[in-house]
């Protein structure tokens, strides 16, 4: 029982801890990148701080009440996944916040809201069957979806689902809303679609959402260290270079349209893990 | 303990948004060469923000007419508390060349109050810089003689302000 504890409070701190710090390594990296220097490594913090002592303005009371559900969606997640249940469940969950972060958005009149709003259902649309072909590869090969016997199992799943792990790197491209995917609303982009998804959330809200959105990155790269669960300090490497990775592609792609996304996306993605599911389903 | 981190955090992270009312575009172009790798104003936390809501300062240039008034003053209204306007530019502060011509009606001041004002036509990115971190230690004092400048002073009286009652 007491342990329960720990691993909920843990997993409750882990998130906006290693979250935030990831995202101000982005912004180093990416500046770095562009031949700037970039904010210092806390700035994420500083950022959303700044935001919550900020004047409430709301345009609708249920964009205050979806900006909750988005952090309290994300956060169930992450704690379920730091105590090792179900992905399925896990997966669903996180669906939920998202959904709630739309409906948010659809709540206000603002142009750039509902448009930002109806890209970020395409992009739902475009990662969520991705994500659950990639938990149906984790059954074929250890017969369960829950992480405990995924961290039990005794050889790296990466060997068995090399091109499943290519599929959730798509679907974490668009989760991380990096380009060329980043469509509903942008990481550095800040004029693009005047933001977006996140037009109408301001002050104490968008923090919350930033809050949120930190939960997700957490999560979504310990979903990538459970392909070498075998070993620890594997893990803390493949999480590293997938996330380098990630920051490689957002500066050196442009933005994309949706129909290329969708088509894209779903004719790589679907291929690759209809090929890896009839490799695992032979062998 | 905790409001001393938000009191840090403004200081940290300034979010500006650059409205060019009727400019010639001398003062954009010196105001968005600050966001280049030369000045490169995000290594302090500095960021040009497209959405008023988002934003802590509001950078106006150029000369303000009849017709842009209205939207200077919603870009303003739309800002969140606490909030800080630079003028930049002769014609932001006192409609420079332009002053005379029937359509202007001068300064950004004539619209809304103007906490730091940048002469120079056009003012050099290290003074526009230098604004910034004027409009900070301006935050800072209010942050020490604790004048609320946050909910309760402005026009959203209880915290909340719904726009679409306007």
């Amino acid at each position: 029982m007491t342990r329960t504890l720990i691993t909920i409070i843990a997993a409750l701190l882990a998130g906006p801890l290693l979250g935030g710090l990831a995202l101000g390594l982005d912004r180093i990296l990416t500046a770095r990148l562009q031949s700037r220097i970039g904010p210092p490594l806390l700035q994420p913090f500083y950022d959303v701080i700044k935001l919550w002592g900020k004047e409430k303005i709301v345009v609708n009371i249920w964009q205050a009440f979806c900006a909750y559900c988005y952090v309290a969606a994300n956060s169930i997640a992450l704690v379920l996944f730091f105590l090792q249940s179900d992905l399925l469940l896990i997966l669903f969950i996180l669906a939920v916040g998202a959904v709630f972060l739309v409906v948010g958005a659809l709540a206000s009149t603002s142009p750039f809201s509902q448009i930002g709003a109806h890209r970020e259902l395409l992009q739902i649309l475009t990662y969520e069957p991705l994500l659950i072909l990639v938990t149906m590869g984790i059954y074929l090969e250890t017969g369960s979806f829950k992480i405990t016997t995924v961290m039990a199992w005794d050889r790296p799943l990466l060997i068995k689902l090399p091109f499943l792990f290519v599929v959730l790197g798509y679907a974490l491209t668009i989760k991380l809303r990096k380009s060329p995917f980043d469509l509903s609303t942008s990481h550095h982009a800040h004029q693009e679609l005047v933001k977006g998804l996140l037009t109408d959330y301001s002050g104490p809200f968008l923090a919350l959402i930033e809050l949120g959105h930190w939960y997700e990155v957490v999560l979504l790269l310990g979903l990538c260290s459970l392909f070498w669960a075998t070993n620890p300090a594997a893990m803390v490497v493949l999480v590293i270079g997938t996330y380098m990775a990630e920051i490689l592609i957002d500066n050196v792609t442009a933005r994309l349209n949706w129909r290329w996304m969708l088509g894209y996306i779903w004719a790589m993605g679907l291929t690759l893990s209809t090929l890896n599911l009839i490799w695992l389903y032979v062998s | 303990m905790f409001k001393k981190l938000i009191q840090k955090s403004r200081i940290k992270s300034p979010w500006l948004l650059h409205y060019d009312c009727s400019s010639c575009n001398g003062c954009d172009i010196e105001t968005l060469a600050c966001l280049t790798p030369v000045y490169d104003i995000e290594r302090f936390g500095i960021i040009n923000v497209g959405n008023p809501m988002h934003a802590d300062m509001l950078l106006v240039t150029g000369t303000v007419n009849h017709r842009n008034k209205k939207v200077l003053a919603n870009l303003y209204d739309q800002m969140p508390y606490p909030k800080i306007v630079i003028a930049i530019g002769s014609c932001a502060l006192s409609g420079g060349i332009f002053r005379e011509a029937y359509n202007v009606v001068g300064g950004v001041d004539k619209v809304i109050a103007v906490d730091v004002y940048v002469p120079g036509c056009p003012p050099k990115p290290e003074a526009i810089i230098d604004s910034v971190v004027l409009g900070l230690q301006k935050i800072n004092q209010w942050q020490k003689e604790e004048i609320s400048h946050a909910a309760g002073s402005g026009p959203g009286q209880s915290g909340y302000i719904n726009r679409r009652s306007r």
